[in-house]
């Protein structure tokens, strides 16, 4: 008889991502394995198989003698529901072996609003949600990701987070858990010797006590805890791990190509942009590293098309070299090759020329503010003529498509900034009036304006955000100056972003809330299809907990933060300069011009920062 | 064009026509055999696949036609590469130098296994053939542009049944599969729609051979 998964899958929307069995997965001999890491994407297949620090970190844990690395991702709701009718217990997709089974969970945390899937999961596979249920050293829960520089409202439930870059720090923490199993520790006699690598944050270790307001009063270190725990970064990246023996989905995920990684780090410093700060410092690969790496890629995956990635492209400066040696190798072989992330330069658009990927794409830009000054607060040194020079190259070249990206709700802004998007957007179509080679089809400008959410590490981590009201009005306002039928304006509706600031910058507290929400059904919060903000709004009143306290509030520059713990080595001095330096609509040169100082300089031993 | 017969089966059933499509260019340029390209504004691959099948069916006799660009590769060569750069499930049983016109193709030979997890009820077998027996047999056919009513007597060219075991009933049939095409689902269909109480716990479906107008093995 038919088993039961097997009679499940054709019921439910695209099975084959739940099948595992790809060119590349890796299997292995149970009996040769002593630790089994279930490594969990919090989010669909689809996504989570487009994350590029999965797939590192799955290739580090299988190059491991004795490990085994499966993944996990969190079913679609079709799926789950028949999970839970049926009692299947969540499985990793190499063995098919439920998760309760493995020694250690794994999962990596890109984004706030998949907290509620980490919940989902652990629930779906059977394991106590909250770390202190679980007593036993099996199922050790630990996380990692960029989520994890603000780990608090993740505390109840994760044992253990591993701050930065895991390449090397993932192997020490899943040796000593070898050790552990092979000597039978307890899990507090484990606790207590990984709170002892580099990088590794135990938030059972820390004590957070709050004051009548609501603030923190103080965060009490116990079992001999560092005061501030440091993430791990990898030096020399020409040497460090890259897998170019990827796994090949057999079913289309949302970056459906091969990722070349070409440096790390961001020169930039726009003073909202939490990656900007936290990837820091600056570190390069060398061209004929990633050349050879690209080819590898390639030839192993059989991929169509490969795409170079980095906080900002064109600041990397092997960028002509690499890309001259890989254009001929590209075409020649039917590769597309694609280069995101370009800044507005001459290069970039002689480069889009000859990649000829913007035909398909049409030009982004994302200059964030519609005003200089504005942009001088947030520090994003992207100037109106760069944009309309770089439009007008564009349109007579024969494209007719641009796409803006902006945020409302920045600190200082006023009406006039906002009008300012309006006024940008208007000075593109003039150009395309002027310069467009090819008018038949007429322009089209897409307009996006996000809801500006604070985050930890940057210059902004103390501002508010404004209300959810406030926000909407804005956008309407910008939307009764847009007359052209050129324009498609679309802007984000608030809920979701306003829950994304409360778990940027929240504290312990918030752990009931994402339990309780979880509990009322809130999953797959990151898709429209199942985002409900009732589900949220109603545990927040269930804990009495006031998502305002850390949106609108705003945080006081003495206050201690729940994040202090965690070092991504930036200084709190560097960034309440930068702070000032906003307020006084003063631009920061980029770190390659000037070093500004931001201390994660300090991290390199071997080498010094490339910036 | 070369024409590859491969086959179907284990957990690559779910892998959909489209997702199947891409993962053949993609182990096409792993075993290093390059395809040619469409012309025009957005080249593609020349591959095709004959035929698609539904998500969860398995097969033994897909067709799949391509073009290598380049010098020209013996077809077992092609055959054994194509296999070291596929994944589990999809295989390759043949590859030949040319193929006949898919317009051609006419019948399908397939196994439908039907599933009764408190064992085959003992009406099932009398009544089942009976039902296919009859004149004509109007089933709800699924489509893009809503339901429409198919008679799928006159497609099924020939069917008998087979009790495998105590809990699985297997239909064993052949049906039009172009101009019209029946898909084998069909047929459960037609058990649910008429013979409500033989309805199957679950059932499975699998393309077993392909023929031709003539009913002799199509390549």
């Amino acid at each position: 008889m038919t088993e039961l998964l097997q009679r499940i899958l054709p019921t439910v929307q695209k099975p084959a991502r739940y099948i595992g069995g790809e060119y590349n997965e890796i299997i292995k001999d149970p009996a040769q394995i002593r630790v089994q890491v279930a490594f969990c994407f919090p989010d669909t297949y689809e996504i989570g198989m487009s994350n590029v620090g999965m797939r590192i970190l799955y290739g580090v844990m299988n190059e491991m003698d004795g490990v085994w690395c499966q993944r996990v991702f969190a079913p679609w709701g079709d799926m789950e529901s028949a999970m839970r009718q049926h009692n299947l217990p969540l499985w990793a997709l190499e063995s098919k072996q439920p998760v309760k089974d493995f020694d250690m969970i794994a999962f990596t945390v890109g984004y706030e609003m998949c907290y509620s899937n980490i919940l989902n999961m652990l629930d779906l596979a059977g394991i106590p949600l909250y770390a202190n249920q679980r007593t036993g050293l099996k199922n050790i829960v630990f996380a990692g990701g960029v989520c994890a520089f603000n780990p608090e409202p993740l505390a109840d439930f994760i044992d253990f987070f591993s701050l930065g870059e895991g390449e090397e720090s993932t192997v020490e923490i899943v040796s000593l858990y070898d050790r552990a199993k092979a000597e039978s520790w307890t899990k507090e006699q484990f606790l207590l010797e990984v709170s002892k690598i580099p990088g590794v944050y135990v938030p059972s270790f820390y004590r957070h006590e709050y004051k009548e307001d609501g603030t923190l009063a103080a965060i009490v270190l116990e079992n001999g805890a560092p005061k501030t725990v440091t993430k791990r970064i990898v030096e020399d990246l020409d040497n460090a791990y890259w897998p170019t023996k990827m796994i090949v989905p057999s079913t289309e995920i949302v970056h459906d190509r091969a990722n070349l990684e070409v440096f790390r780090g961001c020169i930039r410093g726009c003073r909202f942009c939490q990656a900007g700060f936290s990837c820091r410092p600056v570190r390069k690969k060398s061209p004929d590293v990633l050349y050879r790496q690209a080819v590898e890629t390639m030839v192993d995956s059989g991929h169509n098309e490969i795409t170079l990635s980095s906080l900002s492209t064109s600041d990397y400066r092997g960028l002509k070299e690499l890309t001259d040696r890989m254009i001929p190798y590209c075409e020649a072989n039917h590769i597309n090759l694609s280069v995101p992330s370009l800044r507005a330069d001459n290069f970039s658009v002689e480069l889009m020329h000859k990649l000829q990927t913007v035909r398909k794409s049409g030009l982004t830009f994302a200059p964030e503010a519609g005003t200089q000054r504005l942009r001088d607060v947030i520090n994003k040194n992207l100037s109106e003529e760069e944009i309309l020079t770089t439009c007008a190259n564009a349109f007579s070249g024969g494209w007719n498509n641009v796409k803006l990206y902006f945020m409302l709700g920045l600190p200082t802004e006023t009406d006039e900034d906002v009008l300012g998007i309006a006024e940008l957007v208007y000075k593109v179509i003039q150009t395309w009036k002027e310069k467009a080679s090819n008018k038949k089809r007429g322009l089209r400008v897409h307009v996006a304006t996000a809801y500006f959410v604070p985050k930890p590490h940057t210059p902004f981590q103390w501002e508010k955000q404004i209300t959810p009201e406030e926000y909407l009005r804005r956008c309407r306002l910008l939307k009764s100056h847009f007359y052209s039928k050129s324009i498609e304006y679309n802007y984000h509706g608030p809920d979701l972003s306003r829950l994304e600031a409360v778990f940027a910058r929240g504290d312990r507290r918030l752990g009931a809330v994402i339990a309780e929400a979880m509990k009322n059904g809130a999953r797959l919060d990151g898709w429209d299809e199942y985002f409900n903000y009732a589900k949220w709004f109603d545990a927040f009143n269930t804990c009495g907990i006031d998502p305002n306290f850390y949106t609108v509030r705003g945080y006081g520059e003495e206050e201690i933060l729940p994040w202090d713990t965690i070092d991504v080595g930036i200084s709190k001095k560097f960034l309440l300069k930068e702070r000032k330096r906003a307020y006084e609509e003063t631009a920061t040169p980029d770190c390659r011009e000037n070093c500004a100082g931001c201390g994660a300089a300090c991290l390199l031993k071997e080498v010094s920062c490339d910036a | 064009m070369p024409r590859a017969l491969f086959q179907k089966t284990g957990n690559a059933v779910y892998i959909s026509h489209l997702d199947l499509m891409r993962l053949f260019q993609r182990a096409f340029k792993r075993a290093g055999l390059p395809l040619t390209h469409t012309q025009g504004y957005n080249p593609r691959p020349s591959v095709s696949i004959a035929l698609p099948l539904s998500v969860g069916v398995e097969s033994h006799c897909e067709l799949l036609d391509f073009d290598l660009d380049g010098e020209s590769v013996p077809c077992e060569e092609i055959c054994d590469r194509l296999n070291s750069a596929l994944v589990d499930g999809v295989k390759v049983l043949a590859v030949y130098e040319d193929g006949i016109k898919i317009k051609h193709l006419a019948y399908l030979d397939c196994r439908i296994d039907l599933e009764y997890d408190t064992g085959i009820p003992d009406s099932a077998q009398d009544a089942i053939t009976e039902l296919f027996a009859r004149p004509s047999l109007t089933v709800e056919k699924k489509s893009k542009n809503g339901n429409t009513e198919q008679d799928i007597i006159p497609m099924i060219r020939s069917l008998r049944l087979e009790k495998q075991d105590e809990n699985n009933l297997c239909i064993f049939a052949r049906v039009c599969c172009q101009n019209p095409s029946l898909n084998p689902n069909q047929l459960v269909a037609a058990i649910a729609s008429y013979l409500p109480e033989l309805t199957p716990d679950f059932s499975k479906c699998c393309r077993l051979e392909i023929l031709d107008q003539g009913e002799t093995i199509f390549r």
